[in-house]
This record gives structure tokens, C-alpha cells and sequence, in this order.
């Protein structure tokens, strides 16, 4: 059975992936056929289904990371996500559903960090070969607005 | 009409369009006077879609400029437009994004309006049990919400505060008008909305939507990956007034496979920048032209965009001297097939916030805002393609910048 700590621990990882900017490692996360999207709440309760963001396979998830190594453009930035604890709402003994909250600060090259995004991820966890995946994380930012870009994965 | 002689906040340093004085972007008092002079003037503001207004009833609240407004479907199947803003003590009258209503009612002392902005009821006109009330010579026909003139063009809704504007047909001219017709021919459905809160002042980013210029120099997504070697034909239209363009391009198939077979000897050397999932650019083809680009602009903040199959409508939304608020409405057909609909998804990935070939543009326009402090003095230098305003096959031209700033000059009269 997929238990909550499994879930916390794996939640405490890919956070820190991104914010120590090991962004190559954060694709590892997913499976290799899987969805990952960033909205917000007014398109999810309207089932609208474009995202910020939105990904249906691990090797766009690699792509973006590579664009945002070799080709994208942006000041220099960093993260530090807070996560909650995850609502489990269906554990299995390979796959999982969960809800967990997050807080997303961002910190600006100019040394000003501010709240970036709060939300919560829409999970749907497998275990392959002994380790947990993400077949589908969606981020439901709780505001409409984005502030400048969104470089890094939230 | 704004031949008054009035004192200009904001110097220009001659009549030509070369020279753009860096205090346009942070003057207070011209921010004022855009509002009303642009934005309540003589122009066509971008309000909503038409498809988001299906029933009677149906309305969304948005913004001319910074003037807040709703829009609703009637009975009679029309759309109308009035100032969000009660004529009693100037509260908001609605308070949601969207919805559906039968009339509307201020929530602050409940006088309430129909779906064309008549004021219908005071609460307590009469008083109460003889005492109070509205004096008998109050009106309720005399009072209420500013109205707009509505103006729909291919299931866009404008709305004007001026009696003078001309039609929208007429607004737009020929050109334009074809090319917003060439992408919305049959009806469109919404598949996402976002907002962009942009660090910077409203014509910093219409400029940058105009500067076809810029886009191979900053956006480095489709040359590292080598997706965009090919010689693109392509144009810019600046239409008669300046303040509307059109950008465009196609992929010349021809080019693409000499360049394909010249390219086969080097491809070891670049496989780490290649795509591994090439599939968010796999599109189909779905004009007859082979336009795979077209960037449109209407003046004063209204964008609508083909890219590849990616279609999305911006609206340019002035937020006090150096805010700005981009909102993107992503678009397909209403006869999309589901594979049609997840090409237009996965393509998104390019624009919006977080856009491969985009998300630089919500960041230059802040590096300008923070650039200029201090320079108010200063200008900056449009000379890119000689200082004309107009349309040419070359895109390495500022031209249609220029036609921003005469349409602009001839708007604040400056
Ligand atoms: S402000 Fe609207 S009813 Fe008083
Ligand atoms: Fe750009």
C-alpha cells in the first residue's frame, strides 16, 4: 500500500529538485507517458484545458528544462516551495491519488523574494519498479494571475 | 476632438515618429490623460468574445482601459455595455468575472439596473411609512451608468465612449479586417484564460507585440533547437492610421528541404539541442494561404494571434504608469477534433506566461520600465527601416512601432 509518508518523502524530493536548480533530475519524477499542467482554479471549475504549462510526455518535460538551460531568457531566480501535507484520497497498493498544497516563494535576482504561487497539485501516483511516479501532477494555482513569467517548474 | 491647446505633459522632440521620449512610460499625468483621451476617446476597446455571451443574460465584466464595464446579452439577443459603476454612490454594480443575471442590483444600497444599463429601481424611493425617499422630481431615466456603443466584428465585442468613433469596418479598414476574418471564419470556442501581470507600462508591451524585430534576437527557442532555419517569407501591414498592423510569415516547403539535406552532415554535432518530443510543433494544416504566423494588433491593447495552430486573443490593459495586465484567451474552432484540440494544446507551450517563444516578452518590457528610471529627459530611437509608418515585405523594420506613436500623437493631440 501506498502510504502518506511514501507521499511526503517523494513530495520532499521533487521540491527540493527544483529549488537547488537540479531541474535536469525533476523529469525523473513523472513517468515517461504522463500529464503534467499548470492552471488555475477558474479554468479547472470551468473543465477548461489549456494550461500554463502542459505536457503529456516526459520528454517534453526534459525539453522544457533544456530550453530553459540553452535557449530561454530570464533573470535569475529561485524557488523555495512549502508543501503541505497530502489528502490522500485513494492509496492502492501501486498507485495512489493525492491532494497537496503548495506555497511557491520566488526570490529574484535583485534579492527580493516574494510569494510567487499557492496552489494545490492534483496527483496520480504508480509505483514502477519499485519506485513512485507521477502519471499526472496538475498545479491549480488558487490566483488568475501570473506574475511576469514562469520560468521554472512549480 | 482634441485640438484644444493644452499643455502637454510629455515633450517630443520634433514631429516624426524616430524619437519616443522615455517619460511616455512613466508620466502620471499622461497616464490620466490616455484614459481619457484613448481608452473614453475615439477608439474601439477589445470588451470580451462573443461566444462568451451565449444566452440572454450571459455577461462578463472587463475593462475600458481602466474603466471598469460590464457586458450582457439581452432578450433581444444584443449585446450591450455600461460602465461598472452605480450611479448612486459609484460602487461596482458586478462584482463576478462572468455569469448570468436577469438585471443586475448594486449590492452597497441596492439600486438595480437592467441588462442595457437603465436605472430601474431605488430601493426605498418612496420612503418608509411616509418618511424619506427620493425627492419627486428624481428621474430614475436621468441617471445610470455610462453606456458604450458596441461594435462586433467576427464574434469580437468593442465597446466605444465616443459618439465620433467611426464604424468598426470603417475603424479597422480593408486590410485588417481580412486578416481578422482569414483566422475567426466560424464560430470559436474558449479552452483557457490566463492573466500576465507585466512590470511595466501598457505601450512597452503593445510596442513589443508591433517589433517583429526583436523576435530572432530574443527569443532563441526555435534557432537552438534548430527548428527555424528557414527562410521565412513573410511581411508587416501598417494599415492608413497606423495604430493597427499585421505581422506574418510562412514556412516555405522548398526552403525546408534544401536546408533539411544540407543539414544531414552536421546533425551529430547538435543532437543535444533537438527536440525529444518534436510533437508540440506536429500541427496540421488549416489555412489555405500557408500563413503558419500571423500577429495581429488593433489600437489601442487588443492582439489577436495565429501561431501555427495556436490561436489566442490578448487584451492590453493599462494598470497605473508602470502595471500592466495581459489577459489571454485561448481559442479553437467550435468543430475542433479532439486531436485538432490537443495540437492547439500543446502548442500553447509557446506563448502565454510560460511560452517557449513568449515568456521573454514579459520580462523585456520590465528591463526597459527599470532601464529608463532617470532618463525621463531622454528618448529612445525607432530608426529600424528609416522612419516611415509603412507596410513591407521585410521584417526588419520598426515601422509599425512608428504606427503606433502617429496613431497615439494623433489621439493626445501631441
Ligand atoms: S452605491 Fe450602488 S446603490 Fe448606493
Ligand atoms: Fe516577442
Amino acid at each position: 500500500m501506498i502510504d502518506l509518508l511514501a507521499l511526503c518523502a517523494f513530495n520532499a524530493a521533487y521540491a527540493d529538485t527544483i529549488d537547488s536548480d537540479a531541474l535536469e533530475q525533476w523529469p525523473g519524477f513523472f513517468t515517461e507517458e504522463c500529464h503534467y499542467r499548470i492552471t488555475h482554479i477558474e479554468n479547472e471549475r470551468e473543465g477548461l484545458a489549456a494550461g500554463i504549462v502542459y505536457a503529456d510526455s516526459r520528454a517534453m518535460l526534459e525539453d522544457r528544462i533544456a530550453a530553459l538551460r540553452e535557449a530561454n531568457i530570464y533573470e535569475r531566480q529561485r524557488y523555495r516551495h512549502l508543501l503541505g501535507m497530502p489528502r490522500l484520497q485513494n492509496a492502492q497498493a501501486e498507485s495512489a491519488e493525492a491532494r497537496t498544497p503548495f506555497i511557491v516563494a520566488r526570490i529574484m535576482a535583485t534579492g527580493q523574494t516574494e510569494v510567487f504561487a499557492t496552489g494545490v497539485y492534483q496527483d496520480r501516483f504508480v509505483r514502477q519498479e519499485g519506485q513512485l511516479r507521477l502519471q499526472s501532477r496538475v498545479a491549480v494555482c488558487d490566483s488568475t494571475v501570473i506574475d511576469t513569467l514562469l520560468a521554472l517548474p512549480l | 476632438m482634441h485640438n484644444d491647446i493644452q499643455s502637454q505633459p510629455v515633450h517630443w522632440s520634433g514631429p516624426g515618429l524616430t524619437r519616443i521620449p522615455f517619460a511616455v512610460y512613466s508620466d502620471p499625468q499622461l497616464a490620466a490623460d490616455e484614459q481619457a483621451r484613448i481608452f473614453r476617446g475615439e477608439v474601439w476597446n477589445y470588451l470580451c468574445l462573443e461566444a462568451e455571451l451565449p444566452d440572454a443574460g450571459s455577461y462578463r465584466t472587463t475593462f475600458a482601459g481602466e474603466t471598469p464595464v460590464v457586458v450582457v446579452r439581452d432578450d433581444d439577443g444584443e449585446i450591450y455595455a455600461f460602465e461598472n459603476r452605480c450611479a448612486h454612490r459609484g460602487a461596482l454594480i458586478a462584482l463576478e468575472k462572468s455569469g448570468r443575471s436577469d438585471n443586475f442590483q448594486c449590492v452597497y444600497h441596492a439600486w438595480s439596473y437592467n441588462r442595457q444599463g437603465d436605472l430601474t429601481g431605488v430601493a426605498f424611493e418612496k420612503g418608509v411609512k411616509g418618511q424619506g425617499g427620493m425627492p419627486a422630481s428624481f428621474c430614475k431615466e436621468a441617471h445610470g451608468p455610462r453606456k458604450l456603443r458596441i461594435a462586433s466584428f467576427c464574434g469580437l465585442v468593442f465597446g466605444s465612449f465616443s459618439e465620433n468613433v467611426p464604424s468598426i469596418e470603417e475603424y479597422l479598414g480593408d486590410e485588417i479586417c481580412q486578416r481578422i476574418e482569414r483566422v475567426l471564419h466560424k464560430p470559436v470556442e474558449v479552452i483557457g484564460r490566463f492573466t500576465q501581470a507585466l512590470p511595466n507600462n501598457w505601450k512597452l508591451y503593445v510596442e513589443n507585440v508591433k517589433d517583429s524585430y526583436h523576435a530572432s534576437l530574443l527569443h532563441l527557442f526555435f534557432t537552438t533547437f534548430e527548428l527555424n532555419r528557414l527562410s521565412q517569407k513573410g511581411g508587416v501591414i501598417v494599415d492608413g492610421s497606423g495604430g493597427h498592423h499585421v505581422s506574418y510569415s510562412m514556412i516555405d516547403t522548398a526552403a525546408e528541404k534544401d536546408a533539411s539535406y544540407r543539414e544531414q552532415a552536421l546533425r551529430s554535432d547538435n543532437d543535444r539541442y533537438r527536440l525529444k518530443d518534436p510533437s508540440v510543433l506536429a500541427g496540421f494544416k488549416e489555412y489555405d494561404d500557408g500563413v503558419t504566423l500571423q500577429i495581429l494588433s488593433v489600437f489601442p491593447g487588443f492582439v489577436l494571434q495565429q501561431i501555427q495552430n495556436c490561436l489566442a486573443v490578448r487584451q492590453v490593459l493599462p494598470r497605473g504608469t508602470t502595471r500592466t495586465e495581459l489577459n489571454w484567451t485561448y481559442i479553437g474552432y467550435a468543430d475542433d477534433t479532439p486531436e485538432q484540440r490537443k495540437v492547439r494544446l500543446k502548442q500553447s507551450n509557446l506563448v502565454g506566461p510560460a511560452g517557449f517563444i513568449s515568456m521573454e516578452d514579459g520580462a523585456v518590457g520590465g528591463f526597459v520600465q527599470r532601464g529608463i528610471a532617470g532618463a525621463a529627459d531622454h528618448e529612445a530611437i525607432v530608426e529600424m527601416g528609416g522612419d516611415a509608418t509603412a507596410s513591407s515585405e521585410g521584417r526588419a523594420t520598426e515601422a509599425s512601432v512608428r504606427g503606433f506613436w502617429k496613431a497615439y500623437r494623433r489621439h493626445m493631440g501631441a
